[in-house]
């Protein structure tokens, strides 16, 4: 026996997924993403009863009119593939609202199920739902099911199986109001007289969708010789309903006969057993959260919490993690004997694999963090309150979150843009995140800093930093809206989800399958641009140079501080002859008027692999030793003494704007939708740091 | 009257949205017509966003979305 096909189709927060994964259970056999145009549908297969299940998530829409991507997406997929059942999921607390999609689905004339989820937190709030009622009224199977308790889950399956074998749905005894039904009979009666069928369509459907102007059905009907008796029945049909809905749009007279008849349903199978005018929770709650006064402020602290956890928290297991990666290279390093396969593999990829991995624990934090964010219901008061300011910068209220996630790392940042749905929004989110100083830039700024200014200064110079870029990417947005991404805002119209307390298993999925992703992709990438460097900074050998630094090196015979010197010199030496030092060369003229010598050059290059690499590099270069970091006495005074105030300035002006590291560079190609879009970053940021770098320099010096 | 030029805590009924049909038809599918009843629950600093209660669901609509909806106070 065949698979049984099953789409899935929703409004958003109806807790879907959380049903997929309860309905799979730990049957699941094979979880895979294949990407849309720009929304995902997911698609997995598991085994009931010895049926193989194949199960495609269809976007959480409103409406299947396919006036947005991700609705014409699901209307695509529900008109023109093979399936067997559609299984419609509602929230039971919000039936109302979501039988208006599942009126529009009807009209598929296809297999199907209503799930009816949430049946707990209905079952909590008073409401009672006439199952029985609702099944002739609407003709399908209807089930009470919660992806929460996993109650109902077997039955949903069970009926699906009942379904599925049967050859036709029965008809829905959806009612119209009066005046449509009696034009609806009107017009039945005469296609009966007239014995006109065409194709499955019974009379009465046929007489709906006339009246509702199916553009389809009018094409077909338009070659049909009762077409001659048919239009004066229509005109005065439509007469008769534009009379009685005072109007002349049909679209605005579907609209409302749509929604009487959603509230039409809900009244006749929902009995609310509580009393009616009590303040709900999720008012009350409201009513903190979004108070005028207090909304911002306590979202402010949210965020600062967030953040601080993400740091201070992320910082213990970060530092066991770099010690690890370390003492691994070492015992690695020390049973290979071959000394350029050593140096490939310790200095190269451990070191540079090391890197990323190091970023997990933020990372993972960060992400429950959001999800929670999310999946309270939060996440969109957010977007309410913020609206308005963002709206000014040609930005969408949901923006922020993305923004604010940049300042610790920009790789969620990128990933975290998913939730805004409108193409444009995103795209320009996705351009200005880089602006958001992330945390891997910090060593750079307090060196700099550190090295220019005194250290009561150093603080404020840092935060003047930070507000710096984040004010540029302000503007930035506004220039891109107006010159790059014209046309029309996405419309701000967003549902508020009502507070719910978070599903640990929910949160547990999204973290874990956000981890190993990025695990995986970003540990794949840097891996390739760890070799690439590490052979770039250590080829081509240059043997001459070494025997003879090995010499000068003997013939120091123990005096530490001149071996130590001699070897930094090899060291710089090394570095200026190998392909790195020559790209550096190469590259100069480019960063020469912003008064940048080769060595800041290099710098800037391989930051481009990790922003951190900056400061190490900058310590080999200017040779005061391979272990440096922000802190280092004698990297500072060799600052001071070899770069300009007015270079060093431009160099942090430079560092803030330019393109942002090789795994998030390659995090963006994949969520702006191609490496066209990264060619664009780089021309863009690289355009705008030299530019304002440029300025900086000039005034400065 | 216009539904942005309501209060917090006013109740309405829809009498016309003059909107393209794009953002009619999400407003539809959220269940705001004419003829639905809505009360005002919050409005953010600035005013620059109105979260309106229609059918038990509560939704967020911009300023310049609120002008388009003509409502009359009950």
């Amino acid at each position: 026996m065949d698979a049984i096909k099953i789409v899935l189709a929703g409004q958003p927060n109806v807790g879907k997924s959380m049903l997929i994964n309860a309905m799979s259970g730990s049957n699941s056999l094979k979880v895979g993403n294949f990407s849309g145009v720009t929304v995902e549908k997911s698609e997995l297969c598991f085994e009931h009863h010895c049926h193989m299940f194949e199960m495609v998530d269809l976007p959480g829409t409103y409406s299947i009119r396919g006036f947005s991507q991700d609705e014409q997406v699901a209307h695509d997929y529900l008109l023109n593939e093979k399936y067997d059942v559609i299984i419609n999921v509602l929230d039971s607390t919000h039936l109302q609202r979501n039988l208006l999609l599942t009126l529009e689905l009807l009209k598929l004339n296809k297999k199907m199920v209503l799930a009816l989820n949430m049946a707990d937190e209905a079952k909590k709030e008073g409401l009672k739902i006439d199952v029985k009622q609702l099944e002739a009224i609407i003709g399908v199977p209807v089930i009470l099911v919660s992806a929460n308790t996993k109650e109902g889950v077997e039955e949903l399956l069970e009926r699906i199986h009942d379904i599925a074998d049967r050859e036709h749905r029965d008809n829905s005894n959806i009612i119209y109001s009066n005046p449509v039904e009696e034009e609806i009979l009107a017009l039945s009666n005469f296609f009966d007289e007239r014995d006109f069928k065409l194709r499955d369509l019974s009379s009465r459907e046929m007489a709906i969708r006339i009246l509702f102007e199916d553009k389809d059905l009018y094409r077909e009907l338009h070659e049909k010789p009762i077409m001659i008796e048919l239009q004066p029945r229509i005109v005065a049909s439509l007469e008769h309903i534009y009379t009685h809905h005072d109007s002349k749009n049909i679209t605005d007279i579907k609209a409302s006969e749509y929604i009487a008849i959603a509230r039409g349903i809900r009244m006749e199978t929902v009995k609310c057993e509580r009393a009616k005018g009590q303040k709900t929770l999720t008012k009350k709650i409201d009513d903190i959260l979004l108070n005028k006064v207090l909304g911002i402020p306590i979202f402010l602290f949210f965020m600062w919490a967030l953040f601080q956890l993400t740091f201070e928290l992320g910082a213990v297991p970060m530092d066991w993690i770099d010690a690890g990666f370390g003492a691994f290279g070492e015992i690695v390093g020390s049973i290979i004997p071959h000394e350029g396969t050593r140096s490939l593999i310790v200095d190269g990829i451990i070191a540079g694999v090391g890197a990323v991995v190091m970023f997990l624990p933020n990372i993972i934090i960060l992400y429950i963090g959001l999800a929670l964010l999310e999946t309270t219901g939060y996440m969109s008061r957010v977007a309410f309150m913020l609206d308005g300011f963002f709206h000014k910068f040609g930005l969408h209220g949901k923006s922020f979150i993305p923004l604010v996630t940049g300042f610790g790392c920009t790789v969620p940042a990128y990933m975290s843009t998913r939730t805004l749905k409108s193409e444009k929004d995103r795209l320009i989110t996705l351009f200005i995140l880089g602006f958001m100083s992330c945390g891997a830039k910090l060593p750079v700024y307090v060196l700099f800093a550190g090295a220019f200014f005194g250290p009561e200064e150093a603080g404020n110079i840092l935060f003047i930093i930070y507000i710096a870029g984040a004010m540029l990417g302000l503007v930035m947005a506004k220039i891109l809206r107006i010159f790059v991404f014209k046309g029309e805002d996405e419309p701000f119209v967003m549902e508020m989800p009502k507070y719910r307390m978070p599903s640990l298993a929910l949160i547990w999925h999204t973290v874990y399958s956000k981890a190993m992703g990025y695990l995986k992709k970003a540990g794949t990438f840097i891996l390739a641009a760890s070799i690439l460097i590490w052979f770039a900074s250590a080829y081509p050998k240059q043997p001459l140079l070494g025997a003879e630094y090995e010499t000068k090196i003997e013939q120091a015979s123990g005096d530490e501080v001149k071996i130590s010197t001699l070897q930094n010199e090899l060291k710089l030496k090394e570095l200026e002859a190998s392909y790195l030092g020559q790209l550096g060369k190469v590259s100069e003229p480019f960063f020469a008027p912003l008064g940048f010598d080769w060595k800041m050059a290099v710098a800037l290059e391989t930051g481009l692999a990790a922003k951190e690499v900056v400061v190490s590099t900058l310590g080999v270069l200017y040779a005061v030793g391979d272990d440096v970091d922000e802190g280092s006495a004698s990297l500072i005074r060799e600052l001071k003494a070899n770069v300009s105030f007015a270079s060093a300035m431009a160099f942090i002006v430079f560092v803030m704007i330019y393109l942002p590291c090789l795994a998030a560079s390659m995090v963006f190609a994949k969520e702006a939708g191609g490496y066209r879009y990264l060619f664009y970053l780089f021309i863009f940021t690289t355009t705008v740091a030299w530019v304002l770098s440029f300025i900086t320099y000039r005034i400065l010096v | 009257m216009k539904l942005s030029e309501l209060k917090k805590g006013d109740r309405a009924i829809i009498k016309k949205i003059d909107t393209d049909e794009s953002l009619k038809s999400r407003l539809v599918s959220f269940g705001v017509a004419r003829g639905s009843e809505l009360s005002i629950e919050a409005y953010s600093v600035g005013n620059q966003t109105v979260e309106i209660l229609v059918d038990g669901t509560l939704i967020g609509l911009r300023r310049s979305e609120a002008v388009d909806i003509e409502v009359e106070k009950i």
